[in-house]
């Protein structure tokens, strides 16, 4: 009795922890994006990064200033294809406006610290009209972009900050509208009770822990069996090397379900090259995973983290400049799904194997060759 | 007879008792797909130890051998980028820095008197900031389809073995060459001579710096080779090569050669490489997860070691 007490209170203590650090399983966050996955958002769909969803606008009339503007970012780092992509996408907005006179920019190289003092040097620097921030990680940037709202307007944008102070911060629906997502489409189409494989590139990254959380939740709902979760570190032969230890093990794979599209192809390949039929793997918009699952005629789907986010910063931080009001708080973007419906409209052989589709890019100045494209 | 099994390497036993267990374990390993899989997948650590082979019967270790097939890897996919016309310069370029790789390896230890175990530790930390700089910490570039034949290609529909992954060939060719380099030449026999008695090796006239140099770089071809192939068989990957090296020591020394130098042989190497994937391979099945397999190869290195010394006392060799 006083065992089976222990215990209870131990899991108690142990499930109250984390929740209390940070809770990547939250019923209400979910049902949220869900909702916003269901709803149409406002504005024109040809340009969806400057969509939103709901009605809620920050005043932002204070902020009104004659231009030309100088417009200061804070990058957290052009470390992976996603940031790069990105980052390509936001020069080339930058570029197409007149009203910004200097575009300064500061790449803390995935660095907390260097971020930290990056924000200071710019607001020292006295220069900027706005700045924008894409922080490294959540907790330790909010101080230092507190200090920056405090001289002038801040637009937070991809990951977030604990503190309400930005004039918004810009996001897609989010993690777990990526999970729904692909857990959705995996419980409609793998066959019933089939083992799934749930692949993940690493442990603690919110954006990551709730695309995995919401994908489990709705799997296991439907019955599906779980067979595994496995961290890859992104890494393509670990990828292949185990998604080749779990069909060896026995395991009658319906689904192997990513947390992201870049090492989707290697999982493919495992089936490929032990001569089985490729079950559904999910992906993201990589153009690799694209054209992969076009050429082999896959049935799959694949969400997005849109890159095309970063275009919505700079056009947020001149309508602000001119006092115009912007969605805020918050600023959710519609978060795509790509299928086989739409499939076509996003393969492009042009473009190199690590770019990602929904860049909102084509017809920007410079494309494709500024993202890498012939 | 009975002498005869005595004598024998045991580590062929053990990797019969491993296949068996395998093969009641799982029947997907009786099918030709299955074991050739396996041995597609033991290929290149296999001809990594073979290379590690030559630097240990000289008497040194090359930690900079998974470095190296890291930055193989990285360094064909930035400068291929998808690019097929270019694969075979890259190839050549690639061996080339294998070989300059291993050279520098030997001079610093024959000149500058350092232990090899030291030279390449800076060696490897040497190379992996090297990758890490090229490609900025991410995978850049891609590997173009015709040079991922080597590590992924499958000739198919053959007779009886019915399915010839193209990494299983390249294995064979590479380990008949570096079998026919250590046993059949008079460079073998200068390799072993200096590796177990270095003193003796001079002063019966073998070029210690010269031989150290071939030995090198052997183990230095054999890692971008083995890059090859582990590019081919999954493409990209900024962390392809970590602990390879010590996976290849493992092998050589489960094959029964002598840390320190002068014994071992090329065939009992490739069954010790065999003899990891294979406990690799059932622990697999058995449903043990990654951490555990790294326990389970610590500690055949440590028995491998030991029971090599007992038998090695008891034969009075």
């Amino acid at each position: 009795m006083i065992n089976k007490f222990t215990a209870t209170a131990l899991t108690a203590l142990v499930v109250a922890l984390p929740a209390q650090a940070q809770n990547f399983d939250d019923p209400a966050e979910f049902a949220k994006q869900k909702d916003m996955l269901g709803a149409t958002a406002n504005g024109p769909a040809e340009t969806p990064w400057l969509q939103h969803y709901g009605d809620v606008m920050a005043d932002t009339s204070s902020f009104k200033k004659d231009g030309p503007h100088t417009i200061c970012f804070s990058n957290a780092g052009v470390n992976n294809p996603w940031r790069v992509v990105g980052w390509n996408t936001m020069q080339a907005e930058v570029e197409q406006h007149d009203a910004i006179a200097d575009f300064v920019v500061t790449d803390a190289e995935g660095s907390d610290d260097k971020q930290i003092a990056d924000i200071e040097d710019l607001l020292a620097g006295g220069t900027c009209d706005a700045l924008i921030v894409s922080p490294n990680t959540t907790a330790a940037l909010t101080p230092a972009v507190e200090k920056a709202c405090e001289q002038l307007p801040v637009i937070v944008f991809d990951r977030g900050v604990n503190t309400d102070c930005p004039v918004t911060f810009i996001k897609p629906v989010g993690g777990y509208g990526f999970g729904i997502q692909s857990g959705e489409f995996i419980a409609a189409n793998a066959p019933e009770g089939s083992d799934i494989l749930m692949l993940r590139i690493l442990p603690g990254v919110d954006v990551l822990e709730t695309r995995y959380s919401a994908a489990k939740r709705i799997l296991e709902d439907a019955g599906l069996n779980i067979v595994g979760a496995e961290f890859t570190d992104g890494d393509r032969a670990k990828t292949k090397a185990i998604v080749e230890d779990y069909i060896q093990r026995g395991n009658q794979l319906g689904a192997v379900w990513m947390d992201a599209g870049a090492t989707s192809v290697a999982a493919i390949e495992a089936f490929e090259d032990m001569g089985l039929d490729v079950p559904i793997v999910t992906g993201e918009d990589q153009q690799d995973f694209l054209q992969k699952w076009q050429e082999i005629g896959m049935n799959t789907i694949a969400p997005t983290y849109p890159t095309y986010q970063w275009r919505t910063p700079i056009l947020a931080a001149l309508k602000v400049l001119d006092g115009e009001a912007i969605p805020g708080p918050e600023w959710n973007l519609p978060q795509p799904a790509i299928t086989n419906d739409n499939l076509a409209d996003f393969v492009n052989s042009a473009m190199p194997p690590l770019h990602y589709a929904a860049c909102g890019c084509e017809g920007m100045p410079g494309y494709p060759e500024r993202w890498g494209g012939k | 007879m009975m002498d005869r099994l005595k004598q024998m390497n045991p580590v062929f036993l053990v990797l019969l008792l491993l296949f068996v267990a395998i093969a009641i374990l799982s029947p997907y390993f009786l099918q030709p797909t299955g074991y050739m899989n396996f041995l597609k997948r033991a290929a290149p650590i296999a001809i990594l130890a073979v290379g590690q082979l030559y630097v240990i019967n000289s008497g040194g270790f090359d930690l900079s051998a998974g470095a190296l097939v890291t930055l193989t890897v990285i360094g064909s996919s930035i400068l291929l980028d998808g690019e097929a016309s270019a694969t075979w310069w890259v190839i050549l370029a690639m061996l080339g820095v294998g070989v300059t790789v291993g050279t520098v390896n030997a001079l610093v230890v024959s000149w500058l008197r350092v232990p090899s175990i030291i030279a390449t530790l800076g060696m490897m930390i040497t190379l992996s900031g090297i990758a890490l700089t090229w490609s900025g910490g991410a995978p850049r570039g891609y590997l173009p389809e015709n040079f991922r034949f080597f590590g992924r290609f499958l000739i198919k529909d053959l007779p009886l073995i019915k399915i010839l992954p193209v990494a299983v060939i390249v294995m064979i060719v590479v380990c008949a060459l570096l079998w026919w380099l250590m046993h059949r030449t008079n460079y073998g026999k200068r390799l072993i001579a200096m590796g177990d008695n270095p003193k003796a090796a001079l002063l019966a006239g073998v070029p210690l710096t010269q031989t150290r140099i071939v030995a090198f770089a052997m183990s230095s071809i054999s890692a971008v080779i083995a890059g090859i192939l582990l590019g081919g068989f999954a493409g990209v990957s900024t962390d392809v090569g970590v602990g390879l090296e010590l996976q290849a020591i493992t092998a050589a020394v489960i094959g029964g050669a002598q840390l320190l130098g002068g014994r071992g042989t090329v065939g009992a190497t490739i069954a010790g490489a065999l003899v990891l994937q294979a406990m690799f391979t059932l622990l697999n099945i058995l449903g043990f997860p990654k951490p555990v397999r790294d326990v389970v190869q610590g500690l055949i290195l440590i028995s491998a070691v030991v029971i090599a010394g007992y038998r090695r006392r008891r034969s009075g060799g």
